[in-house]
């Protein structure tokens, strides 16, 4: 809620000049009761057809009056709610791209996507029928009180009495009610848990027979549901009759003490009826103050679930600008380098250290959960290391700016995703300015240019979202493609030709090691046959260093490193 | 005209919904019976309560001219009325409730079995949040409406047809006022309702693009991070998002001026009864109570006009929700043979016998394919990725049927063995590896609900998954998040392996079980696998080779068809597409 002042005094204007209009049109609406009270006194009492006639005009143009108001307002508010929530959009947006891995692993895409969405759409409802609101209806509340008192105060007390009791009867069913809404909510996301995982998982639940025992789960869970819904709904459903009640016990007090006040002279017959209607006028705004603050509740906590998303703060910050020389010969060095996954305390990577040199192929391997993805993410910073130091060329990774460290780093993540767009419009992420030349050279070399050319489109081939319309190995292909076009000094590839088959893995790594210039490539890889001729290899063993060397050294030496390999070579080894 | 034929056609299906809704409501008669009845003391109530106030008025002509014996009588029947009003208002809400929550869940658990029963080619082809969003998100709308027909529908309906039949006995010409003015916001709401629908598309139009771009870029945030695309990211999204806030502002705006504008003709039309009321009272041929009766009337007389609108669009939007049900509900089901048995003596015997098979009618995949697995066999499906390995075991498990030929499983055709007993024939750890929101425990024991914490212990134990189990912060009792985002995909499969383990059917399918696991933990699931595929017919769908050398037969299979068949031996002298796959390992 804190953020959301924020937003709105950038919207100031809007924001105070909505419920001034929406004000002043109440005001209008007050004046309603006391033009038919002087038309009932002096119009009919004296036959005084001309006022009556004139008392009507005047009712038609409070009415016009009201509209124009009104329409000044519902602009004024809807300007405010949808620049709001569009100024929120965007820089939850750009928090999120802000975001490290540690902080989005811990959140969730599905979870920010949902906040990006259907929690500002309910921000931007709340607040536009707040502003709308939340004066008008208290505002017609109490004006129609102070008009009460204008009449006669000893009857507008009965208002008072009347206004007081309304406020505990809404926000006692208030408090009653909105911890059950907030547990229909959970039990309805379970709900949607469980329709979700169905569809997914429909082969396991058909293949292991499960059909009726899953449908069971989800009509215990729809029960419960229900149950809670009911509940809510006996408490809530109450609201309605008890103002009613509390509304016509006050029509009731108000004819009582009228008639007395009538019969001694002191008031006429035309105020007893403003005064009724004043009432009525109460019972009408509550019930939509009362709808207001349903929805403004819900509003609330979306706004609070943004909120949470934009008060954590991004725990890697890089320096704003950086340009250090980057001529060392050491590429990459870890320096004891440790490692614990958020909070758990268990070591994802202890003690590693290793240098690899301009040019070097580096070769990793170990099992899975050894920690081999953590490593490479520190390169370009997605994590950092707890204790020890990740230098690239001769400088810690702390010193780099952003752009200056990526710029160097070509990284293919181990799922390989591309963005709707065509496949130049991907490809260029790398480099916003390459050549179709350049672009071709990157395929070639991620042995992509002959599924490419084959396209009707070529480069212009159209990428649907998430690069659907693609194969896995075509992907892949292209996700190396497009780190190969930035010219990295340092390329990644995580797991990244696990779709590919065994020959078009080969020629890939033929053609990196053709590459001119002097790249550092990092391989993780699951086979040894991927990574025999790197110059270094780095075993690892549940987050720990087992060996380092190059194959024939870890073969002879490392035996996790051997147990592997044999794994997959020994009988062919003995076979041919 | 065609135009015409396509709206009639429309209302001629809702129609059919309504007419379904209403078989749907129909158990809960007596509800709605008590619901009605309320509804009637409600409105009945409603209208009378103004009327007494007149009354009361009347008897209080002025100054020593107040009736105080009739005065009390009057404030008596209005406390009877407002407290009758009151009770029959909360009975009514909560007969309601009662009718529209037991509805929409038994629309959601008929939805639900309607899931397990479709046929995988549906599913396949349908976008799984489209489908949930019918079973979650429609059926809630479809009860909002509901809720909301009932509450405001009748008593709106008693509302204006007894105020009418009120104003007329009591003077036509005011009432003649009031009728005639009022169905005039009704027309402006309408207006105003069909500008704004344009703005109101198109503002969902723009948030679904811009929700799209925000689905893709967060997902891939990593990569976006990587490549240091952030700024270039937030300008793209900007672009969407102005445009979002301009066309939002529009539809918010339009459609928020359609309550001042009703409100407009509402205040209208009590200035002309104030006039019309005023000069008849000024003559002196209505009383001052009377008049009050009339401006409280035709100050709420246009309020049910505005909810019976409102009620119209909700009960359409409620219409088009049920009639998405029901479309899901009325799909066709796996179809099953009449003569179908349930006992088979499965002996690991499979044969594919001429099976011609294909996803779309103009794309042949499998053609005449013939094979005889003896007991004990192990089949490996070798192939490229995307090769269409899958769609084998689509076929195994009865998930697709053939077009023609026949599978045969111990001597009887599979379409005429039930599928619960063909499939419990199988044991099966797929490409995706499902677990399903719960405790590591129940995971384990998904095929075997009554095992006992030993048997899960030891099944875990045979597919290497009790040491990491054991390391994670409850044990068994973990309880893995809904996508399984707290463990990595290497331990989800064991999980998965583990579930097999525990069932130990006759056959296995394997389909690239292995592919994130590691070498060395393969190696030894590898050797617990040996141990239980002894014995068990097996299809194994692997890249990897090691694994599939000693395999009885290799099927390699490329573009969807299944191109080469034999041992490992006989295909490398074949030296066709399976040689150049194999050689390619130690090519570099």
């Amino acid at each position: 809620m804190k953020h959301l002042s924020k937003y709105l005094k950038r919207n100031r204007k809007e924001c105070i000049l909505a419920p001034l209009f929406k004000m002043l049109e109440a005001l209008f609406d007050l004046f309603v009761p006391m033009v038919i009270a002087v038309m009932i006194n002096t119009g009919i009492g004296k036959h005084d057809n001309a006022l009556i006639i004139r008392c009507s005009i005047l009712l038609v143009v409070l009415a016009l009056a009201g509209l124009a108001l009104s329409f000044a307002a519902q602009f004024f508010a809807a300007k405010a709610a949808t620049s709001v929530a569009a100024d929120l959009r965007h820089d939850l947006f750009a928090h999120i791209l802000s975001l490290g891995a540690p902080e989005t692993d811990r959140i969730g895409a599905g979870t920010l996507i949902t906040r990006m969405s259907s929690d500002l759409n309910q921000v931007q409802n709340g607040i536009n029928l707040f502003l709308r609101l939340f004066l008008r209806s208290p505002f017609i509340v109490f004006g129609a009180m102070i008009m009460a008192f204008t009449i006669n105060s000893r009857i507008a007390l009965i208002f008072a009495g009347a206004i007081v009791i309304l406020s505990l009867i809404i926000f006692g069913i208030m408090r009653l009610t909105s911890p059950g809404y907030k547990k229909i909510q959970g039990k309805l996301d379970r709900l949607t848990v469980l329709a979700r995982e169905n569809l997914t998982g429909v082969r396991v639940v058909r293949a292991f027979g499960m059909e009726s025992k899953e449908k069971k789960r989800f009509q215990a869970a729809n029960k419960e549901l229900v149950l809670d819904q009911m509940g809510v709904g006996r408490i809530s459903a109450l609201l309605n009759p008890f103002t009613y009640v509390v509304v016509n016990l006050g029509i009731v007090a108000i004819i009582r003490m009228g008639g007395l006040y009538v019969n001694s002279g002191i008031m006429n017959t035309g105020e007893v009826i403003a005064l009724v209607n004043y009432m009525s006028q109460i019972l009408v705004e509550l019930v939509k103050l009362a709808n207001l603050f349903v929805q403004c509740t819900k509003a609330a906590a979306c706004a609070d679930r943004v909120g949470d998303v934009l008060d954590t703060e991004p725990s890697i910050r890089f320096v704003e600008e950086s340009d250090l020389s980057v001529d060392s010969e050491e590429a990459v060095r870890f320096d004891h380098v440790s490692v614990s996954y958020g909070g758990s305390g268990k070591e994802a990577l202890s003690d590693i250290s290793f240098c690899a040199k301009r040019g070097q192929t580096i070769g990793i391997i170990g099992g899975t959960g050894s920690g081999k993805t953590t490593l490479v993410s520190l390169i370009p910073r997605f994590y950092e290391a707890d204790s020890g130091s990740v230098s690239v060329f001769g400088h810690p990774v702390e010193e780099y700016s952003a752009a200056q460290l990526k710029g160097m780093i070509g990284m293919v993540l181990q799922k390989a995703r591309l963005f709707s767009g065509t496949i130049r419009t991907n490809l260029r992420w790398g480099n916003p300015d390459a050549s179709d030349e350049d672009l071709w050279q990157a395929l070639k070399t991620a042995q992509a240019e002959e599924f490419v050319r084959q396209k009707k489109d070529g480069l212009d081939e159209e990428v649907e979202q998430g690069g659907r319309n693609l194969s896995g190995g075509q992907r892949q292909r292209l996700t190396i493609a497009r780190a190969l076009v930035g010219n990295p000094s340092i390329l990644i590839l995580d797991d990244s030709a696990s779709a590919l088959d065994f020959a078009t893995d080969a020629a890939l790594r033929a053609a990196l090691r053709d590459l001119p210039g002097q790249m550092t490539v990092f391989i993780v890889s699951q086979r040894t046959s991927s990574l025999q001729h790197a110059d270094q290899i780095l075993v690892l063993d549940d987050g720990a260093l087992a060996g380092i060397g190059t194959h024939d050294q870890l073969l002879k030496e490392c035996p996790v490193y051997r147990e592997i390999y044999d794994s997959q070579f020994r009988k062919e080894e003995s076979g041919s | 005209m065609k135009k015409k034929n396509a709206s009639s056609k429309a209302a001629g299906r809702d129609r059919l919904v309504t007419r379904r809704i209403l078989r749907y409501i129909r158990p809960e008669a007596g509800y709605v019976a008590i619901s009605l009845l309320c509804a009637l003391v409600l409105t009945a109530s409603q209208l009378v309560v103004p009327i007494l106030c007149g009354r009361g008025i009347d008897a209080m002509l002025g100054k020593g001219s107040v009736d105080f014996k009739r005065v009390g009588t009057i404030l008596w029947l209005i406390l009877a009325a407002s407290g009758a009003g009151a009770i029959t208002q909360w009975i009514q809400a909560v007969c309601n409730n009662h009718i529209t929550f037991r509805v929409s869940r038994n629309l959601r658990n008929q939805a639900m079995s309607k899931l397990q029963k479709l046929p995988l080619s549906y599913l396949d082809s349908h976008l799984s949040g489209d489908l949930v969003s019918r079973i979650i998100a429609d059926v809630d709308l479809f009860s909002d409406g509901l809720l909301m027909s009932f509450t405001q529908l009748f008593t709106g309906i008693l509302t204006i047809i007894g105020t009418v039949a009120f104003m007329l006995a009591v003077n036509w010409k005011i009432a003649l006022v009031i009728i005639v003015l009022t169905p005039l916001s009704l027309f402006v709401a309408r207006f105003i309702v069909s500008r704004t629908q344009h703005y109101f598309r198109q503002q969902a139009l723009v948030r679904g693009e811009e929700t799209a771009m925000v689905n893709e870029q967060i997902e891939g945030l990593a990569v976006v991070q990587a490549f240091g695309h952030e700024a270039q990211t937030l300008k793209d999204f900007d672009r969407v998002n102005d445009r979002l806030r301009a066309v939002s502002l529009k539809a918010v705006f339009f459609s928020s001026l359609t309550n001042p504008s009703t409100r407009l003709v509402n205040n209208i039309v009590y200035a002309a009864v104030a006039l019309a009321g005023a000069l008849i009272a000024s003559a002196g041929k209505l009383t001052v109570g009377t008049l009050s009766i009339f401006l409280s009337y035709a100050s709420q007389y246009a309020k049910p006009f505005n909810e019976i609108s409102g009620v119209l669009a909700e009960m359409q939007n409620a219409i088009t929700c049920a009639g998405r049900i029901f479309d899901l509900l009325d799909e066709p089901e796996e179809i099953s043979a009449q003569d179908e048995t349930e006992n088979i003596d499965c002996d690991g015997r499979v044969g594919f016998e001429h099976v011609d098979f294909c996803y779309q009618k103009d794309r042949p995949l499998i053609e005449d394919f013939n094979l005889q697995v003896e007991s004990g066999q192990r089949i490996a499906i070798v192939g490229p990725t995307g090769c269409g390995k899958t769609t084998l075991i689509n076929l195994l498990m009865r998930f697709y049927d053939v077009d023609s030929g026949r599978i045969v499983l111990a001597g009887n055709d599979i379409r005429k063995i039930h599928r619960h007993t063909l499939r419990s024939c199988y044991g099966m750890v797929l490409q995706d590896t499902w677990l399903r929101s719960g405790t590591v425990r129940d995971n384990i024991a998904f095929g075997k609900e009554d095992a006992t914490l030993e048997e899960v212990i030891a099944a875990a134990r045979k597919a290497h998954a009790h040491s990491f189990i054991m390391r994670m912060s409850k044990g068994y009792d973990t309880v893995i998040t809904e996508d399984g985002s707290n463990i990595s995909q290497g331990q989800k499969q064991l999980l998965c392996i583990a579930r097999v383990m525990l069932t130990m059917p006759d056959m296995l399918i394997l389909d690239e079980a292995t592919s994130s696991i590691d070498t060395r933990t393969e190696l030894k699931i590898q050797s617990a696998f040996l141990e239980m595929m002894e014995g068990r017919t097996s299809f194994i769908v692997a890249h990897r080779l090691s694994t599939i050398r000693e395999a009885d037969v290799i099927l390699v299979m490329n573009n969807g068809k299944i191109i080469e068949q034999g041992d490992h031996r006989q295909l490398l002298e074949k030296d066709g597409f399976y040689a150049k796959l194999y050689n390619s390992q130690f090519a570099s």
